[in-house]
C-alpha cells in the first residue's frame, strides 16, 4: 500500500506549524509521563485521590455489570449441570451422609472450644462484618491484580482492612474513596500473607505469584513437608487476617515449598465481606495497616 | 482498464441534501473507542491473572495505523492518563509508553512509508511486545514481582487478537463517517 498522502500540510504555514507543535506537544508528554512515573514509584499513595474518584465514576456501570455477570454465569452452570446432574446427585447425596457426621462432631467441637475459651479469658466472638460488597472491576491486562469493591468510606471501609468471601481469602483494602475501594487481590506479587496448613499448622508464607496462583515459602527450613492437595489457611500472625480463613490448596511442590491455587477465585466470588482488622476486631493494640507483618520488607525483594 | 476515481458524490459517505456528517463524531469516535477499550476489560471480568490483551492500547496502535494524522501526537497524554486511572499500572506509566508509541510509530513510517497487512503486524507485533515488557518492568518497580515468563502467555495473546482489533476498528472507522439528518 502506497503511504496516505492526506499527512502532507502543503503549503499553509498554519497547518505546518500545527503539526509542528503537535510534535512538540508528543514530546512534552513524553516527560510528562515520566514525571508523574517517578512521583508514583516514590510514593505510592501519590495519585490515590484521582484514582479514587475515577473509580467512583465508573462504579455505577461496574455495579449494574457485576450483576450481570452473576446472572451470566448462573445460565452457564445451569446448562452445564443439564448433563452432570445424574453423577452429580449421587456423589452430593454420599457426602451427605458423611458431613451430617462430621457436623456432629464439629458441634461438640465447638462446644467445647467455647468452654476453653471462657476458661482462658479469650474474647469469645470478634467482631461483625465491617460490610458487604460485590467485586465491581479488576486490573486484566496489568501485571499488578488489583480489584474495585462496591462500597467505600461511607459504608466504614478504610484502609487495611481484610476481605474474604465464602469461599475464602480475597485480598485487602489498598485505597479507600467515598463510594468504592481498590483492594489487592492475594495473587498480586506484593501480597504476603502468613498462613498454616489447616491440618497441622505448618508456617508459610504464601505469595502471589502472578499468574493467578500463590507462591508458599515455608517457615521453617528442613524437609518440605508439603502435599499435594493441602489446604493452607490464614494464620493470624501479623494481626491483619483472622485466622482460619481458606487461602488456597496446594497443586504443585518446589524444592522449598509449593504452588498453591487460590480458594477463592475473584472471578467466581460473587459476594465479599469487609472485616475489621483482627486485631482490631480482639481489640488488641492495633497494627500498622500498611505493613502487616514486619517480615514483609526484609524478604520480598529476593524474590 | 484504466480505474474510474471514485465516485464521491453517489458514495455512501457524500454530503448530499439534508444529509451529512457529525464532525463531533468523526472526531470523538476513535478517542471514546479506546476510553471503551481500556475500561470495558476491567469491568467485564474479575481476573485472577494478566492474560486479557490490553484493547485500549491495541486500539490506540490499530487507529494510529489505519488513519495516521487523526489522532495528534500528544494524544498519549490524555488518553494515557484515562488508562493509568483503572489499569493497575504506577500512575504514569501509559502517559509515557502511550506518548513514546505514537512518536516512535511516526519515526518508523518517515523511514518505511510503504505499508501492507504484514508489515503492519510486524510493527504492530513488536510495538505490543515491547510496550507490555516496559509496563511488566515498571509494574514491578512499583512492587510487583512478576516474571516474564509468566506475562509470554499475554504477549501471544495480544498478538494474536491484534487483527481482530483492527478490524474492529475498520468498522469503527466507518461508522465515524455514517451521515446524519442536519438541520442548515
Amino acid at each position: 500500500m502506497a503511504p496516505p498522502k492526506n499527512r502532507r500540510s502543503g503549503f499553509s504555514k498554519r497547518a505546518q506549524f500545527n503539526m509542528f507543535y503537535g510534535y512538540i506537544a508528543g514530546i512534552v508528554g513524553l516527560l510528562l509521563g515520566g514525571i508523574f512515573l517517578i512521583v508514583s514509584l516514590k510514593n505510592h499513595d501519590a495519585f490515590s485521590g484521582v484514582r479514587g474518584t475515577a473509580a467512583d465514576a465508573a462504579a455505577p456501570i461496574g455495579r449494574v455489570v457485576a450483576a450481570g455477570r452473576d446472572e451470566g454465569r448462573g445460565a452457564l452452570s445451569a446448562i452445564g449441570g443439564f448433563f452432570t446432574s445424574g453423577a452429580r446427585h449421587a456423589r452430593i447425596e454420599r457426602e451427605v451422609v458423611v458431613a451430617r457426621v462430621r457436623l456432629a462432631e464439629a458441634e461438640d467441637v465447638r462446644a467445647e472450644n467455647g468452654r476453653l475459651k471462657a476458661l482462658l479469658g479469650l474474647p469469645k466472638d470478634v467482631a461483625p462484618p465491617v460490610a458487604r460488597a460485590r467485586l465491581i472491576a479488576s486490573t486484566p491486562g496489568s501485571s499488578r491484580r488489583f480489584a474495585t469493591l462496591s462500597v467505600g468510606s461511607l459504608a466504614g471501609v478504610s484502609v487495611g482492612m481484610p476481605v474474604r468471601s465464602a469461599l475464602g481469602l480475597v485480598g485487602r483494602v489498598l485505597e479507600v474513596s467515598p463510594k468504592t475501594a481498590r483492594i489487592m487481590l492475594v495473587t498480586d506479587g506484593e501480597s504476603m500473607v502468613p498462613v498454616r496448613r489447616a491440618r497441622d499448622g505448618v508456617d508459610a508464607f504464601a505469595q502471589g505469584n502472578g499468574d493467578g496462583r500463590l507462591l508458599l515459602r515455608l517457615i521453617n527450613l528442613g524437609p518440605n513437608p508439603l502435599k499435594p492437595g493441602d489446604v493452607m489457611v490464614t494464620s493470624g500472625s501479623g494481626g491483619l487476617y483472622r485466622p482460619g480463613i481458606g487461602v488456597a490448596v496446594i497443586t504443585e511442590l518446589t524444592r522449598d515449598g509449593a504452588y498453591a491455587k487460590v480458594l477463592s477465585d475473584p472471578s467466581t466470588s460473587e459476594f465479599v465481606v469487609v472485616d475489621q482488622p483482627f486485631s482490631v476486631a480482639v481489640g488488641m493494640p492495633a497494627a500498622d495497616a500498611a505493613t502487616p507483618v514486619p517480615v514483609i520488607s526484609t524478604t520480598s525483594g529476593k524474590h | 482498464m484504466a480505474t474510474r476515481p471514485p465516485d464521491l458524490h453517489h458514495s455512501a459517505y457524500a454530503q448530499g441534501i439534508n444529509r451529512g456528517q457529525s464532525a463531533v463524531l468523526a472526531y470523538a469516535l476513535p478517542w471514546l473507542s479506546i476510553m471503551l477499550g481500556t475500561l470495558a476489560p476491567g469491568i467485564l471480568s474479575i481476573a485472577s491473572a494478566p492474560l486479557f490483551p490490553p484493547i485500549g492500547f491495541l486500539m490506540l496502535v490499530s487507529w494510529r495505523q489505519l488513519r495516521p494524522g487523526l489522532l495528534p501526537v500528544w494524544v498519549g497524554v490524555p488518553l494515557g492518563l484515562f488508562d493509568d486511572l483503572y489499569s493497575g499500572q504506577p500512575f504514569g506509566s501509559a502517559v509515557l509508553l502511550w506518548s513514546a508509541t505514537m512518536i516512535i510509530m511516526e519515526v518508523v513510517e518517515l523511514g518505511f512509508p510503504w505499508r501492507s497487512f504484514i508489515v503492519d503486524w510486524l510493527m504492530a507485533s513488536s510495538i505490543i511486545v515491547l510496550y507490555l515488557l516496559l509496563a511488566l518492568g515498571l509494574a514491578n518497580a512499583g512492587g510487583g514481582h512478576v516474571l516474564i515468563a509468566q506475562i509470554l502467555p499475554q504477549v501471544l495473546f495480544a498478538m494474536l487478537v491484534f487483527p481482530l482489533v483492527g478490524r474492529l476498528v475498520g468498522f469503527l472507522d466507518r461508522a465515524r463517517l455514517a451521515r446524519f439528518r442536519t438541520f442548515k
